[in-house]
């Protein structure tokens, strides 16, 4: 193994830059680091100014996000040395606007978060004096994955239809609907079918499933957008045989 | 300069600072919430917390008995009102948590499930498999997305609080994206921005977790807390400093020596049985195990790696099928950090830094000692953790004290007026000395070698054994940097998402913090939990049976003064595990 690698990193800064360009930087090629040891290396050592978020280094805060050699990567995940000999390529996360260098403009992705409604519908609270709602190991089984998305955004990088629509409303938080949809305690499916079952919901999907095998946590985005359509199908035909007594 | 006014401003998005926000929104719709971050909500450092959380929930324990457990683990230095009523709201906080979705762990009959921790006499652990804090942060974090009140300034870093007319006002924050610096006012504020275990080379805590809120109520005139009490977690992967958590001894994992030894057992903590036995070997609380970890090297019976001494955990008799269901994350992390298979494989691990038992000083509800001023989380110290803090307390203690923080905060801010103009003043006066700070383009000293000698300093004279010598040498070290910090080279003088210049204020922030470590360290010259002086070995409750409080004077240095510790219903006793615990039971 050689000792250094050259790792090609976009650049861009709105303040001074027309378009994003690449800027080469030499670093210890040392068989321990992550991508992410080798930006810090880049930042402390040579140039202060290479601009990326980070914080954990260890897999579960979602924030290091990155295009490695044109792939979505949690840069804190990846071994430098699978990219021996190099060059590496180092870019922000496709699709999303860049901010700088290689952070990405999240607020697309947190209101489209938020308007899937993530977190627990009920219609009637059950007082705290009362205990918890049981849920069974298979219960919680029927929703588990889809609750160990970490909002890293990989899967709207690998999305061909995010892409091409940004309307899509996209795979994490669609995972994140059918993670309360799937929920035992949870009743409130109706009212997020009522925002998924649109153009910009799922039918938005052609089912390439790009989005899990970019996910760094197995979550299977696709599989949900998949149970989700069909899901929403048998809906839309029940309410044609069953239309709402009043509109 | 851009202002904005609500009621109530949350420093910290984490668990502690969703837990308040919360619990204001459902007292008081009314209320207008502030919850400013340096980082998205569900990137704050709650999210790595993995074992669990501790609350009395099954037949057999009680109350008294979680909070015995706590004070006696925090070596007597717990304020025991204080953990009367934690231990006491701890079951309905995490039952909460599980009405808004949390996904615990259950048993067959679908009952949350517990499991036993380092240090607690009784199962009662609650967890969510390993990641307990990922569950606790998004559950919180989507849950506050209901709550129409709360206003997010996502990536916003907070740089001072601004006081007058005897109480808190607002502060000064930066947005990343612009660069802007805006003053954000509120009638009351509450710090929950964490630990600070970056002032230490190899920590387990985030590149987030640099002691902002300590700094900044220490530089506003609010006292800290207990700051000499740092504990290192025995079981820390070399190099990266992950943490694989104590559920792994939990399940039953053994330390080994590099002769394969239960080592443990020749440190008073207990004799050696092939399934976990509660407070006993493995299961001996954070401080003992880690202290037993340097007299184990000094006896040259560590291995040797590039990262210095480590020891072995092993896990392979568990079996595949348990490691995969009650702890996956540690199989997980042990396979992209290390690449090596627990299953099958011994994990190399170390002492490491974990969390920080001191804080910003803060009575029962959170308040600090600044009107309108509260604190909550890591960054505070209530203090129910002591000179230790016990495994899965830190959850809960995060949610209890959130919520306290949370109603007083809001009661606090009903009876207030408006900003004054003096605070604004001193808005004005931070906003251009940010902006020196961004221009300076005379600097020679770099951030990263000013934040690497800080490190290095701490780990050889504040870890797990002090000396008087050597703490000492770190305050002459401590301000030559500090020194040398006003010669600091900015590299990237430009405004959108401008970290370096970040980096700079956080190193500041640091360099603070950690000089009240070292003279808190300093004057307490005894041994009592993670604050072990070799000088002085012995734990002295004649003269030390008190909380340090550490205030800047006017010569803006930390001066050290003492508060008694809160004593309710259990009087200082010998702290033992193990054999000895066996005896003394027996009596």
């Amino acid at each position: 193994m050689p000792d250094t690698i050259q790792l090609d990193i976009a650049r861009y800064s709105p303040e001074r830059d027309e378009s994003p360009s690449f800027q080469s930087y030499t670093v210890p090629l040392r068989k321990d680091w992550v991508v992410l040891d080798a930006l810090n290396y880049i930042k402390d050592k040579i140039d202060g100014s290479v601009t990326f978020r980070w914080s954990c280094r260890m897999g579960v805060c979602g924030s290091c996000g990155m295009m490695v050699n044109g792939e979505p990567k949690l840069t804190c995940a990846t071994f430098l040395s699978s990219y021996a000999p190099g060059p590496a390529r180092v870019e922000p996360l496709r699709y999303f606007p860049v901010v700088r260098d290689l952070v990405v403009e999240m607020s697309d992705f947190m209101s489209k978060f938020r308007a899937v409604k993530p977190w627990l519908v009920r219609k009637e609270e059950k007082p705290i004096s009362q205990g918890e709602y049981l849920q069974t190991p298979q219960q919680l089984e029927n929703y588990k994955q889809f609750s160990m998305c970490i909002n890293c955004t990989l899967c709207y990088a690998a999305c061909p239809v995010y892409g091409l629509d940004p309307f899509f409303v996209g795979p994490a938080a669609i995972a994140m609907a059918q993670r309360y949809n799937l929920d035992s305690r949870d009743q409130g499916s109706e009212e997020r079918m009522e925002i998924l079952a649109q153009h910009e919901g799922i039918w938005g999907c052609t089912f390439v499933g790009e989005c899990t095998k970019a996910c760094p946590k197995n979550v299977d985005p696709a599989g949900s957008i998949q149970q989700y359509k069909l899901t929403a199908a048998m809906h839309w035909f029940k309410s044609l045989l069953m239309p709402k007594a009043s509109r | 300069m851009d202002v904005y006014s609500h009621d109530i401003l949350l420093v910290g998005g984490g668990g502690a600072g969703l837990r308040a926000a919360i619990a204001v929104a459902e007292l008081d719709s009314a209320l207008h919430i502030a919850v400013v971050s340096k980082v998205y909500p569900m990137r704050s450092h709650t999210v790595s917390a993995e074992g669990g959380a501790a609350a009395v929930a099954k037949a057999g324990d009680t109350l008294d008995e979680h909070a015995y457990d706590t004070i006696s683990g925090g070596d007597w230095l717990t304020d025991q009102d204080a953990v009367e009523a934690f231990v006491q709201e701890a079951p309905e906080e995490l039952l909460r948590l599980e009405h808004w979705g949390c996904p615990w762990s259950r048993e067959p009959d679908g009952h949350v499930a517990v499991r036993a921790f380092g240090g607690m006499k009784k199962m009662r652990t609650w967890f969510a498999a390993d990641k307990t804090g990922f569950h606790l942060l998004h559950t919180l974090f989507q849950t506050s997305l209901k709550y129409t009140s709360i206003t997010r300034y996502d990536e916003w870093f907070v740089t001072r609080l601004l006081v007058d007319d005897g109480r808190v006002q607002g502060v000064v924050a930066i947005e990343l994206m612009s660069g802007r610096i805006a003053a954000i006012m509120a009638k009351a504020i509450i710090l929950c921005t964490g630990g600070c275990g970056r002032i230490f080379p190899f920590t387990t805590n985030a590149n987030i977790k640099t002691g902002d809120g300590m700094a900044l109520a220490y530089r506003a005139g609010a006292p800290l807390k207990d700051m000499e009490f740092i504990q290192y977690h025995p079981t820390g992967l070399p190099f990266t400093g992950i943490l694989i958590t104590e559920a792994a001894r939990a399940e039953g994992g053994y330390l080994l020596n590099k002769d394969g030894y239960r080592y443990l057992q020749d440190y008073n903590l207990g004799t050696p049985q092939p399934k976990p036995v509660l407070r006993s070997m493995e299961l001996g609380p954070r401080d003992r195990l880690s202290q037993a970890f340097v007299k184990e090297a000094e006896k040259g019976r560590t291995l040797q790696g590039p990262y210095g001494d480590f020891v072995h955990l092993d896990l392979r008799h568990l079996g595949e099928k348990l490691i995969d269901l009650k702890i996956p994350f540690v199989r997980e992390l042990c396979l992209k950090y290390e690449n090596i298979d627990p299953v099958k494989e011994l994990i190399p691990v170390r002492p490491v830094v974990h969390y920080m038992m001191g804080g910003v000083h803060t009575d029962i509800n959170g308040a600090t000692s600044i009107p309108g001023l509260f604190a909550a989380g890591e960054v505070a110290c209530v203090s129910i953790n002591g000179a230790n803090r016990l495994g899965s307390n830190s959850l809960p203690e995060l949610l209890v004290f959130g919520a306290r923080a949370g109603k007083a905060a809001a009661a606090f801010a009903s009876q207030q007026r408006e900003a004054t103009p003096a605070a604004l003043l001193q808005a004005e006066d931070e906003k251009r000395s940010l902006e020196a700070l961004l221009g300076k383009t005379d600097g020679r000293e770099r951030i990263s070698t000013l934040r690497e000698e800080m490190q290095k300093t701490m780990e050889k004279s504040v870890g797990i054994y002090r000396t008087g010598p050597s703490l000492e040498e770190a305050e002459t070290k401590l301000a030559d940097l500090q020194d040398r910090f006003t010669r600091v080279t900015i590299d990237d003088h430009t405004q959108t998402f401008n970290t370096n210049l970040i980096s700079a204020l956080e190193l500041s922030f640091m360099l603070d913090v950690a000089a009240t470590m070292v003279e808190c360290a300093k004057k307490r010259t005894e041994s009592r939990g993670a604050h072990q002086r070799s000088d002085f070995p012995k734990r002295d409750d004649q003269n030390f049976l008190a909380h340090s409080l550490v205030a800047r004077g006017a010569d803006g240095r930390a001066h050290v003064k003492y508060l008694p510790v809160t004593i309710t219903r259990w009087p200082p006793g010998e702290r033992v595990y193990g054999q000895s615990a066996e005896k003394a039971a027996k009596g």
